[in-house]
């Protein structure tokens, strides 16, 4: 488990690195260089070359790329050549909004996705079971950014029930929570279609199960049957489909930050991809895909825990 | 005689599949008696497995008991409130299952299973666990508190079964089903398991049902037989008279065909020629005609039940040698 525990955070660690080298590939291919897009067409090329030099690009770029690596182990994510705050202060100020934003849209999707699933379940074959699928199947389908215009017209334009853009006013929660209520359905609205599917599935498989007819020939309480013997082996590859499914809603947070004007990681990636601001781009993408990581090697520790089997596979 | 444990009367059972009506039993009875054990053979989709199911009533959701009853000492199980037949099953009525391989929960160690299969039990948790290990040892698990903490994949499918076993008898039942309780084990581990089945017969009070198509199995192990073709229940009879004087073609055939009866090596393995009528529409006369060496027109007409002693009787036109 220990050997497990370390090979998953060395691969983790070496996914990182892989990621950031792609950044670094990605951005010397977009055309256009940094300094004049930043600037605008009226430039004078002293003004260019102090910032190509400010945003270290006149380096190699073998010496860009240790320069950041070295810094960013030590925490240091470079300075916003535009605001000249350092970027971990933003990216430590935008993360909390789109994680909460992350978790409440989860947490729609868990919720509803399970309740959901379990009624196609105690009603299988039925009117109600085929309805579910249908609603199931069309909240996957519809990607989130259209979703979030929706919800937009209809709930804060036409019956102006909800605010239609920012995070409410700081230190007024009520109105912080009635700002989230949309973009975080907007987030997780797929989320639910694809639990609901995904629950229903292993439920069915797992109730059929001959070791579920084992524990009724032993007179179990239907109950215990269906929370301790189906639940519990019905959970594990939820596990890892809510711990993929965060990175989406990360990337889908990007969007629907967006339409919504939020502040977060969504809103602080798209303005400085946009103003070419790399030093931003790159320790914004460092840190979401280091969380993304982190969720997932924590999803796979779980399973192994929650699963004898696995565990003991991964002990051979 | 005393009065019977269990009493199968006259029991159809249907299944709704999506090709139409199955009867997967037409009218089988079958009486079990304290200190019996009863074997029911048949080939596969003959219903004993149906049969098994219905001692405690855990048929799947597409079965419909269109006839008849079971009666556990006297009491018609089908009928009771479902609560009432749940407090029976694994307290009064316990089942061994087929395959040892998925009988059991994966995620919870055989010590939590075990402990859980006593629910009906009020006593202590430890009192539990000590009851599950004194039980363990007797089916011979040579370290029952290492079993305990034993996740069911990491036992082997004969010690997963003797597992099973112990857990069948946790709770001292009156009536103890295995349902092919050797099918899906190897040959060194079906003589195990069989040599403990005897073994257990000696001390226990019950009647014990065996679910079977292996005739070895029959022969190691019970006192009398019903065999069962399409259904029904073709013939019933002492195990001796099964063996010398079978009543029923179909147990002639079946005899004829069992591997374990031959001393010589054969070229060819004898086998019953035709197939299993279909269960959507069970033909009316004899349903064993088409596939039987001595049938003739009679056998298209309904075959009475020939009763040639107090245990032995046959569903055959032609029982005991008649034209």
């Amino acid at each position: 488990m220990l050997t497990y525990a370390i090979k998953r955070i060395a691969l983790a660690v070496l996914i990182l690195f892989v990621v950031m080298l792609a950044m670094y590939g990605m951005v010397f291919l977009v055309p256009g260089d940094p300094a004049s897009v930043a600037l605008g067409p009226r430039a004078t090329p002293a003004l260019k070359a102090m910032l190509t030099e400010r945003m270290g690009l006149d380096q190699p770029v073998a010496v860009q790329i240790w320069r950041f690596f070295a810094n960013a182990a030590q925490g240091d994510l470079g300075i916003d050549v535009w605001s000249k705050r350092p970027v971990l202060d933003q990216i430590l100020e935008a993360f909390p909004q789109t994680l909460l934003l992350g978790t409440v849209a989860l947490a729609w999707a868990l919720t509803l996705g399970i309740t959901l699933g379990v009624l196609a379940v105690v009603y299988r074959g039925t009117f109600i079971d085929r309805a579910l699928g249908l609603i199931s199947v069309s909240f996957i389908s519809v990607p989130s950014f259209v979703v979030a215009i929706y919800l937009l017209l209809i709930f804060a334009v036409w019956l102006q029930w909800l605010p239609a853009i920012g995070a409410g006013k700081s230190g007024d929660i009520p109105s912080q929570i009635k700002a989230l209520i949309l973009p975080s359905l907007a987030v997780g609205i797929g989320w639910v279609g694809y639990l609901a599917r995904m629950v229903r599935a292993s439920m069915l498989e797992i109730m059929a199960a001959n070791h579920i007819r084992t524990a009724r020939a032993f007179g179990l309480p239907e109950r215990k049957v269906v929370t301790r013997y189906a639940l519990r082996l019905a959970i594990v590859p939820t596990i890892s489909v809510i711990a993929v499914g965060l990175g989406s809603i990360l990337s889908s947070a990007v969007f629907v930050e967006t339409v919504f004007s939020r502040p977060g990681i969504g809103t602080l990636i798209t303005g400085a991809v946009f103003k070419r601001n790399y030093p931003v781009v790159m320790g914004t993408v460092l840190v979401t895909t280091a969380f993304y990581l982190l969720v997932i090697t924590c999803a796979d520790l779980l399973i192994a825990k929650l699963d004898p089997r696995v565990r003991d596979a991964l002990a051979r | 005689m005393t009065d019977p444990l269990l009493e199968i009367d006259a029991l159809s059972i249907a299944y709704h599949t999506d090709h139409g009506r199955l009867s997967a039993l037409r009218g089988a009875s079958l009486i079990a008696r304290a200190g019996e054990v009863i074997g029911i053979v048949g080939e596969s989709g003959c219903g004993k497995s149906t049969l098994a199911a219905s001692v405690i009533n855990l048929l799947p959701a597409a079965a419909e008991v269109t006839n008849g009853a079971v009666r556990y000492k006297g009491q018609d199980i089908l009928s009771l409130h479902p609560e009432a037949q749940r407090a029976l099953r694994g307290q009064d009525i316990a089942m061994i299952f087929q395959d040892p391989m998925t009988a059991f929960n994966p995620v919870l160690t055989m010590g939590a299973q075990l402990v859980d299969f006593q629910h009906a039990a009020q006593i202590p948790r430890a009192e539990k666990l000590a009851r599950a290990r004194t039980l363990l040892a007797r089916v011979g698990m040579p370290d029952p508190d290492l079993t305990l903490r034993r996740y069911p994949h990491q036992l082997s499918g004969g010690m997963r079964q003797r597992v099973a076993i112990a857990a069948a008898l946790l709770m001292n039942p009156t009536i103890l089903v295995a349902d092919e309780p050797t099918t899906a084990l190897d040959v060194t581990m079906e003589a195990q398991i069989i040599h403990l089945l005897r073994d257990l017969r000696r001390d226990y009070q019950g009647a014990i049902l065996v679910i079977t198509h292996h005739l070895g199995v029959v022969a190691e192990l019970c006192d009398r037989v019903y065999v069962m073709y399409a259904g029904e229940v073709v013939e019933e009879a002492l195990v001796d008279d099964l063996f010398h004087a079978p009543l029923h073609p179909y147990t002639s055939a079946l005899i004829a065909c069992d591997p374990g009866h031959f001393e010589q090596a054969t070229p060819i393995l004898p086998t019953i020629p035709g197939r299993l009528p279909d269960l959507r529409n069970p033909p009316i006369g004899c349903s064993f005609a088409p596939r039987c060496p001595i049938a003739s027109e009679i056998c298209a007409t309904p075959p009475p039940r020939m009763q040639i002693s107090l245990t032995q009787s046959a569903l055959c036109h032609k029982a005991g040698g008649r034209p």
